[in-house]
């Protein structure tokens, strides 16, 4: 496993900018999860570092050395590619075996036999090693992939949303299981996602791109609690964070704030005393939570509450902003403190 | 507007039965979701409800009358179909008035239901725009709109969501649940997708394997679910399962779970066979050192406002949700506390859950 760098690398095709004057380090052992929607640059990046696209400018390196110029093969990097393709006429063993064989990188036959049983003990598949790869379930299919990789012992792996065609509860496991078997390894992984809980639940550190560009790089939580910018403070968090003009709220925020950010949690109700009032709209009942959805000044609001608290459409209630987040008018972060407490939160 | 009605209603195709004895009612004005995976029998429920399948055995009534072998079109019920066609060559207004311009209704009068369509749907400043250069969500929303202008008694949509991704997905089904709420029709919606059957629903039947499971509001089904296969269905992650050997009698109020005591809701029946099983939400499971029941934590996972836990104990994988302000490291011995009073006991042998002090309380919905 080694560190992998990219410094100021952009990337064009045609007129589109793939990527812009992008930098990151990935330390050894570490999973970095890029974080954007589908165009933003995630696969572009992932493909400027395995070699499948070369930088117009801006250099790669691995584990020291510059690798901007290095075929793929050169690059000692594994991907794992969003559709599983195993070779259908070969057995799970024999699909795990398969990198370990080529010629450039052959391992000794006891060497990969050790490797694939052990892989695929982690991957939970070590009882189908002798099923032919197209009689497996989705899900298996996509773990041999995953292995396929894994097998090898690469300076970092390359995973383009590698469990997207995969069930939700399957994913669920996998994700889990995806992180436990980083760790053991101590793998280096450059993940790319458009799913925030992959992300989230994944990661040592979060980069979010948008439209070729990092806009902010950090662990889950910093990205989470601390965005340094509107549009990172809106990818991450389900129900999305709560948008309001500065204006609408009287006496808020320290100046040059336009926009206050609350995440649902941090917005409060309380009794309708004076401050700021809002009108329950829905109560949508998710089981462990009720998202309850609130109209204040024309602006629709989310809050989390207790699913067995008792709230009405139409009833009023007091709203209190609890760690607000406040943005300027290019929706970069204003820090200061900003009181927006209409009253307590009960 | 309608009810609807289903009585013991039967599909079998060759030798397999896809519904199998199905009744339920669906109260006028009720936003109905038929959930459950895929194969369970609910979009073929619902097309029976349409009249695009007839059933083997069984009745529907719509209204009180009797629809079992009637046509489609004699069923006055606008379907919705997962994949929207448009005619690319019209635009937005001719789209939504299609289906009146068929029934030969007057141009005035289409005109006025288009623009009433249209203004149901806030899409009033697109009804001269051609659907090609649409986005996603406006062009699902002009397919809603040939739906609405026939005004209908009620609406089946069959997974209307499935092929949007997930964030126009959530909002879509935010304002599909506004616009039940404006225009007030029935509506019967079929979906695998756990959340959002529980955030739009009033009324949830989950089926399996062509049985109805339970039939209930979103809350009850979640806090009271009637099988293990309910209770793991619905909510995410979902209810963990704790297997035990044990008999449970009427009015027990602890069960004992590897020689420890654990408090549950009184207990109304007893148990039939000694293979029992303890359900626990994740957000009812928490960390205390006193507690019996240990494990180790086998990873956490961030998520924000909440974590949820992933524990291995000699009875299983157990997930907590917790705040995500308690930092846990994986490896670190734990012990696990449960809130007793939503502690849902299972029949081991029938999946079945047991009635409890639980199932008297306040019904939702």
């Amino acid at each position: 496993m080694a560190d992998v760098g990219l410094k100021r690398v952009a990337k064009r095709f045609g007129d589109v900018e793939a990527v812009r004057d992008l930098s990151l380090d990935i330390r050894a052992g570490e999973f970095v999860v890029l974080l954007g929607p589908t165009g933003a640059g995630k696969t572009t990046t992932l493909r400027l570092v395995a070699g499948l696209e070369r930088p117009d400018s801006g250099t790669i390196s691995i584990d020291g050395r510059d690798a901007t110029r290095e075929p793929p093969a050169a690059r000692d990097v594994a991907f794992v590619f969003q559709q599983y393709s195993l070779y259908p006429h070969l057995s799970v063993f024999d699909n795990l075996a398969f990198p370990l064989r080529a010629p450039s990188r052959r391992l000794p036959e006891a060497e990969t036999n050790k490797r694939v049983r052990e892989i695929a003990e982690l991957l939970r598949i070590g009882g189908k090693l002798d099923n032919r790869a197209t009689r497996l379930s989705g899900g298996e299919m996509q773990r041999v992939a995953i292995g396929r990789a894994l097998v090898r012992r690469p300076a970092i792996y390359l995973m383009d949303e590698p469990l997207s065609s995969l069930d939700a509860k399957l994913r669920a496991d996998l994700r889990l299981e995806l992180k436990r078997i980083q760790l053991d390894l101590g793998a280096t992984v450059l993940y790319v996602t458009h799913d925030q809980i992959e992300a989230m639940t994944m990661a040592s550190r979060i980069g979010v791109i948008r439209e070729g560009r990092l806009m902010q790089v950090g662990s889950p939580r910093e990205i989470y609690e601390s965005p340094n910018d509107l549009y990172v403070a809106t990818r991450l968090g389900s129900p999305q964070i709560n948008l309001i003009p500065a204006d609408m709220v009287p006496g808020a925020g320290p100046r040059g704030a336009k926009t206050i950010g609350v995440r649902t949690e941090h917005l409060k109700i309380t009794k309708p005393n004076g401050g700021l009032v809002g009108m329950v709209h829905r109560v949508e009942h998710l089981g462990d939570q009720n998202h309850v959805h609130i109209e204040y000044r024309g602006q629709a609001l989310v809050t989390l509450a207790d699913p067995h608290r008792p709230l009405a459409p139409g009833e009023e209630v007091g709203l209190a902003l609890v760690e607000p987040l406040f943005f300027d008018a290019e929706g970069r972060r204003v820090r200061g403190l900003g009181g927006v407490t209409a009253s307590h939160a009960d | 507007m309608a009810e609807i009605r289903v009585e013991d209603l039967r599909k079998v195709f060759h030798d397999f039965v896809a519904v199998q004895g199905s009744t339920f009612a669906i109260e006028n004005g009720t936003f109905f979701v038929m959930l459950g995976p895929s194969g369970c029998g609910k979009t073929t429920t619902l097309r029976m409800i349409a009249g695009l399948e007839l059933p083997t055995s069984g009745r529907i009534l719509l209204d009180g009358e009797e629809v079992t072998f009637r046509r489609a079109a004699e069923r006055d019920i606008a379907f919705v179909f997962q994949l929207f066609a448009l005619y690319p060559h019209m635009n937005v207004a001719d789209n939504i008035g299609f289906p009146l311009k068929c029934e030969g209704v007057a141009r005035s009068e289409i005109r006025r239901q288009v623009v009433e369509a249209a203004r149901l749907l806030r899409i009033e400043h697109l009804l001269k725009r051609k659907v090609s250069n649409l986005s996603g969500g406006d062009r699902q929303r002009v397919a809603l709109g040939r739906a609405i202008v026939r005004r209908p008694k009620a609406f089946l949509m069959d997974e209307p969501l499935g092929a949007l991704d997930a964030e126009l997905r959530r909002d879509m089904s935010e304002e599909l649940r506004d616009l039940h709420d404006r225009i007030g029709a029935t509506t019967v919606y079929v979906t695998h997708d756990q959340l959002e059957a529980m955030s739009m629903a009033d009324r949830i039947v989950v089926m399996n394997h062509g049985v109805v499971e339970q039939i209930g509001a979103p809350q009850e089904i979640y806090d009271l679910p009637a099988t293990m296969f309910v209770a793991d269905f619905v909510g995410s992650p979902p209810m963990n399962f704790i297997r035990f050997e044990g008999r449970l009698k009427p009015n027990d109020i602890s069960v004992r779970l590897g020689g420890a005591n654990v408090a549950i809701p009184a207990s109304r029946e007893g148990s039939s066979s000694e293979a029992l099983v303890l359900g626990v939400r994740p957000e009812h499971v928490s960390f205390s050192d006193a507690a019996p029941m240990r494990g180790r934590v086998f990873g956490a996972e961030y998520l924000g406002t909440t974590q949820i836990v992933t524990v291995d104990t000699e009875r299983g994988q157990i997930k907590a949700r917790l705040p995500s302000l308690n930092q846990v490291r994986s490896g670190e011995t734990v012990g696990l506390k449960f809130k007793s009073e939503a502690l849902i006991v299972f029949d081991g042998a029938t999946g079945r859950a047991m009635r409890s002090a639980l199932h008297e309380g306040v019904r939702h919905g």
